[in-house]
């Protein structure tokens, strides 16, 4: 057990990084009740139309359902890629979003 | 030629993903143009372990339906070269595969340039799992050295002499060789489980190799990281022994007795 502490040390505790992969995959896709049970599908349609632009990592677009008040709000991120080579030194992050509001839940 | 191998067991949670992961991955290491295929209709698991789950768009059942290419279906590995997966679907119908389907999707990616295809089975000898090895050339069975796991085992090498396509058009038959995982060689010596001697003998297969029981197996899958992708563990060593065989080359036996100078070692080492 030393040799795997010594071997693990200083990575973050693997149980936290799988407990946060699982939040976003589950999340993707469950059909929570009381929710539109047409978000899973929206959201992998979404998924589908990114996934034509190979250059995004699929990884680093996120996809959040959430409330604010009464109404529901799906926000996306898209983390672009780093322009070509002769960019400025550490150029800025470009992210593209989107929030499209739901209306009320009825 | 490509080669399709089926990683079986009849026997649910033996360590099939976990085997099917490490072993395309190392396959791949080596190598050869690899694609490790999920087979769990409805329990998707291997993109977990392999750690690409945000990047599956599309499955397998998408690809053999015609509602996706299978370029976009198939994600390619961002740690090893050569390496890629096809994940299953999620879906509730367990007649979403059919044998032509799939049978088009592996000939697209023999003739795609793969040298192996690592095919994932479902528990259990239903038609997922006779799906999953169907058009296997070789079989991975995967056995714990526990009772139930062991005559699981010996029934799923009936199917595999049965069922298959090898088996049906009266091909060479399927060659199965043994993985037996979860192995703890000190519970063995002290008489509280199955040897590997024991399996052997019960199940009259060659044996491809041993992985101890090992909690690094639990934190590479925590991570989304193929466990032979841990170098320097003895579950990762044992895997690679195991990559090395399949591959023809000779590798001696190890994890198999915890004492120095056990028959085993005096048999294969
Ligand atoms: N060598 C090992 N040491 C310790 N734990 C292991 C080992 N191999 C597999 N496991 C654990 O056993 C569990 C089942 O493994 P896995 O998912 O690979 O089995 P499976 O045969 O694919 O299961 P299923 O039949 O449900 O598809 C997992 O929690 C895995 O981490
Ligand atoms: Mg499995």
């Amino acid at each position: 057990m030393r040799f795997l502490d010594y071997f693990y040390r200083g990575r973050r505790k693997s149980a936290s990084v799988a407990k946060d992969r699982l939040q976003i995959i589950v999340a993707r896709e469950r059909n929570r009740a009381g929710t539109r049970d047409y978000l899973p599908l929206l959201h992998q349609e979404l998924l589908q139309v990114i996934a034509k632009y190979e250059d995004i990592d699929l990884e680093r677009v996120s996809v959040n359902l959430d409330r604010r008040g009464e109404c529901e709000v799906l926000e996306v991120n898209i983390v672009l890629p780093e322009d070509a080579p002769g960019h400025d030194a550490a150029p800025p992050r470009r992210v593209a979003s989107g929030l499209f509001n739901l209306g009320a839940q009825s | 030629m490509a080669r399709v191998v089926v990683v079986t067991s009849g026997k649910g949670g033996v360590g099939k993903t976990t085997t099917s992961a490490s072993v395309a991955a190392g396959i791949a290491l080596l190598g050869y143009k690899t694609v490790a295929i999920d087979f769990d209709v409805g329990l998707r698991n291997l993109d977990l372990v392999m750690g690409c789950e945000r990047r599956v768009v599309y499955d397998l059942v998408n690809v053999t339906k015609g509602e996706a290419k299978l370029s976009q279906a198939l994600i390619r590995d961002k740690r090893v070269e050569g390496l890629y997966m096809l994940p299953a679907s999620q879906t509730r119908d367990k007649d979403a595969l059919d044998f032509a389907g799939v049978g088009q999707v592996i000939e697209e990616l023999k003739s795609q340039g793969f040298d192996y295809i690592i095919c994932d089975s479902p528990a259990g000898i239903e038609k997922g799992a006779l799906m999953a090895m169907y058009f296997a050339d070789e079989a991975l069975v995967v056995t714990n050295p526990e009772v139930s796991s062991v005559r699981d085992s010996d029934r799923v090498l009936g199917l595999l002499d049965a069922k298959t396509q090898r088996a049906e058009l009266d091909l060479e038959p399927v060659k199965a060789q043994l993985l037996i995982t979860r192995y703890s060689a000190q519970r063995a010596r002290k008489g509280q489980m199955l040897s590997v001697e024991d399996v052997l003998e019960l199940l009259a297969i060659p044996l491809l190799g041993v992985i101890p029981e090992s909690s690094v197996v639990l934190q590479a899958s925590n991570q989304g990281t193929p466990v032979i992708l841990e170098e320097s563990t003895e579950a990762a060593q044992a895997y690679l022994d195991v990559v090395y065989r399949f591959l023809g080359q000779e590798r001696p036996h190890r994890f198999i007795d915890d004492e120095k100078r056990g028959i085993f070692r005096r048999l294969f080492g």
